[in-house]
């Protein structure tokens, strides 16, 4: 059995099991309505505006930083699986690459983007 | 020793036997998916059970003890419960998107349930990239959380939801260079493979102090990454409600707590079988007779119990210290474990040469 097709076959499964339970509670669960039941729950005080509005710049920061640093751990996996083979000389090249990044973080800590404002 | 491949090799052969080649390889299919199903039901409602009466032991309570004998039943009642709430739709929520966020946590975390090795012949998918795929599927769970928390349309969401990405991003980092480390001892990405080299020793034992380093990062960056313990303000009560999931009910909050239950597992899973040895049993070199009495356990016991032991790490850790700020979490992550972990992927990767 090839594994693309277990792959799919377990993707099937969840989403048969996603179907399965909101049609389960679709005919089991009792519906009712009044006219506050839609309401958004901010502990019963009225709401006023919307939440879909800028969100703070801090969390970007972050995501950028993390973008960076998610490409590396991404294009450093090939090189993790023949690390043994290359022996030292795919220890030295990876280090310089290591270093930048390294530097790149250490200016992002110096810089205050790693500081919680 | 009991073998699962024994039962699995069964089931083809009487399959094949009666009827076509084509049929018996879907019967084949439709089997694993419910498999699959049955185990992760069974475990989540396994995992409440014993996340609940652990924490009431850590606080001199009893916990569940009237739904059948110990409340072993109990779980099973909430699911019955939770499956016939009604399902509320809010007014100014998006509505697609709102229904989407559920079930992505949920798919994500069944995808990753897949290609976990409970034992040689209990492996669904098992990819050359397994730990990739592990790193990839599961990491789409943070975009269900972010959706869910924006599609709501309440404060209280967005909030736990832009606190949970910045978390589980973070955290990812640290996790995946810490199974970085054991990648580049063992050579490989495929579970089935990491999981063979650990025959004679456990790659804990075997890759020195990078690896014990690696597993205690991994310990606190997975524990992060399923919302859970000293990490959990995406949904700390006190501040927001329920964060992410608050405008939830029914069965599509079940999705949440299922998938908050069965990624605890997952990670587990995945430190047991990567620095654990998955269901290899405990070997010593040398000691002939210790080994043959271990070979004697099988292999899904040495699993389980592995799992469960570091299940019981993340409920202990989980009921024991008080929620951390945010920043003190970035902290954590960006100025303590991240430069630990690449600076210990160089130590590995001098030990291996």
């Amino acid at each position: 059995m090839s594994n693309s097709a277990l792959f799919l076959v377990v993707l099937i499964t969840a989403a048969f099991m996603v179907i399965a339970a909101l049609l389960i509670a679709k005919w089991l669960a009792p519906t009712s309505n009044n006219p506050h039941k839609g309401d958004p729950y901010e502990c019963g005080i009225p709401t006023r505006g919307t939440s879909w509005i800028q969100f703070r710049v801090g969390y970007y920061l972050f995501a950028i930083l993390y973008l960076v640093f998610d490409v590396e751990t991404v294009l450093l996996f090939p090189w993790a699986v023949k690390m043994k083979d290359m022996g030292a000389q795919g220890l030295v090249c990876v280090s310089f690459f290591l270093v930048i990044l390294a530097l790149g973080l250490a200016y992002a800590w110096k810089k205050g983007a790693l500081k919680w404002k | 020793m009991f073998d699962f491949g024994v039962v699995t090799n069964w089931i083809d052969l009487f399959l094949r036997s009666n009827m076509s080649e084509n049929m018996a390889l879907f019967v084949e299919f439709v089997l694993v998916g419910f498999a699959i199903l049955a185990v992760y039901a069974v475990l989540a409602l396994l995992l409440i059970y014993i996340e609940r009466k652990v924490c009431a032991f850590f606080q001199c309570r009893i916990g569940p003890n009237r739904v059948g004998p110990w409340g072993l039943i109990q779980s099973v009642a909430d699911m019955v419960k939770i499956l016939l709430k009604e399902l509320i739709k809010i007014d100014r929520a998006d509505p697609v998107l709102f229904r989407i966020a559920s079930f992505l946590v949920i798919i994500a975390s069944i995808c990753t349930f897949g290609a976990i090795p409970f034992d040689p012949a209990l492996h669904a998918v098992d990819f050359n990239i397994g730990i990739f795929y592990l790193l990839a599927v599961s990491s789409l769970g943070v975009v269900g959380i972010l959706l869910a928390g924006w599609s709501s349309n309440n404060k209280y969401t967005m909030i736990g939801a832009m606190r949970s990405g910045a978390q589980l991003i973070s955290y990812e980092l640290s996790c995946g260079l810490s199974l970085m480390t054991i990648v580049i001892l063992s050579g490989t990405m495929q579970l089935s493979e990491i999981v063979n080299q650990q025959s004679e020793m456990w790659f804990l034992f075997k890759g020195h102090i990078p690896a014990l380093i690696a597993f205690v990062i991994y310990l606190i960056a997975s524990h992060a990454e399923t919302n859970r313990g000293p990490f959990d303000l995406p949904e700390a009560e006190s501040e927001l409600t329920a964060g992410y999931h608050t405008e939830y009910s029914g069965i599509q909050f079940g999705f949440f707590y299922l998938a908050e239950y069965l990624n605890m597992f997952i990670v587990a899973a995945i430190a047991a079988t990567v620095f654990l040895g998955g269901w290899m049993p405990l070997h010593i070199p040398g000691w002939e007779g210790f080994n043959g009495i271990m070979d004697k356990i099988p292999p899904f016991i040495w699993f389980f119990g592995k799992t469960f032991f570091c299940v019981f790490l993340a409920l202990w850790i989980r009921w024991s210290f008080p929620r951390l700020r945010i920043d003190q979490l970035l902290h954590l992550e960006w100025k303590i474990l991240m430069p630990l972990a690449l600076i210990n992927i160089l130590l590995m990767a001098l030990c291996v040469i």
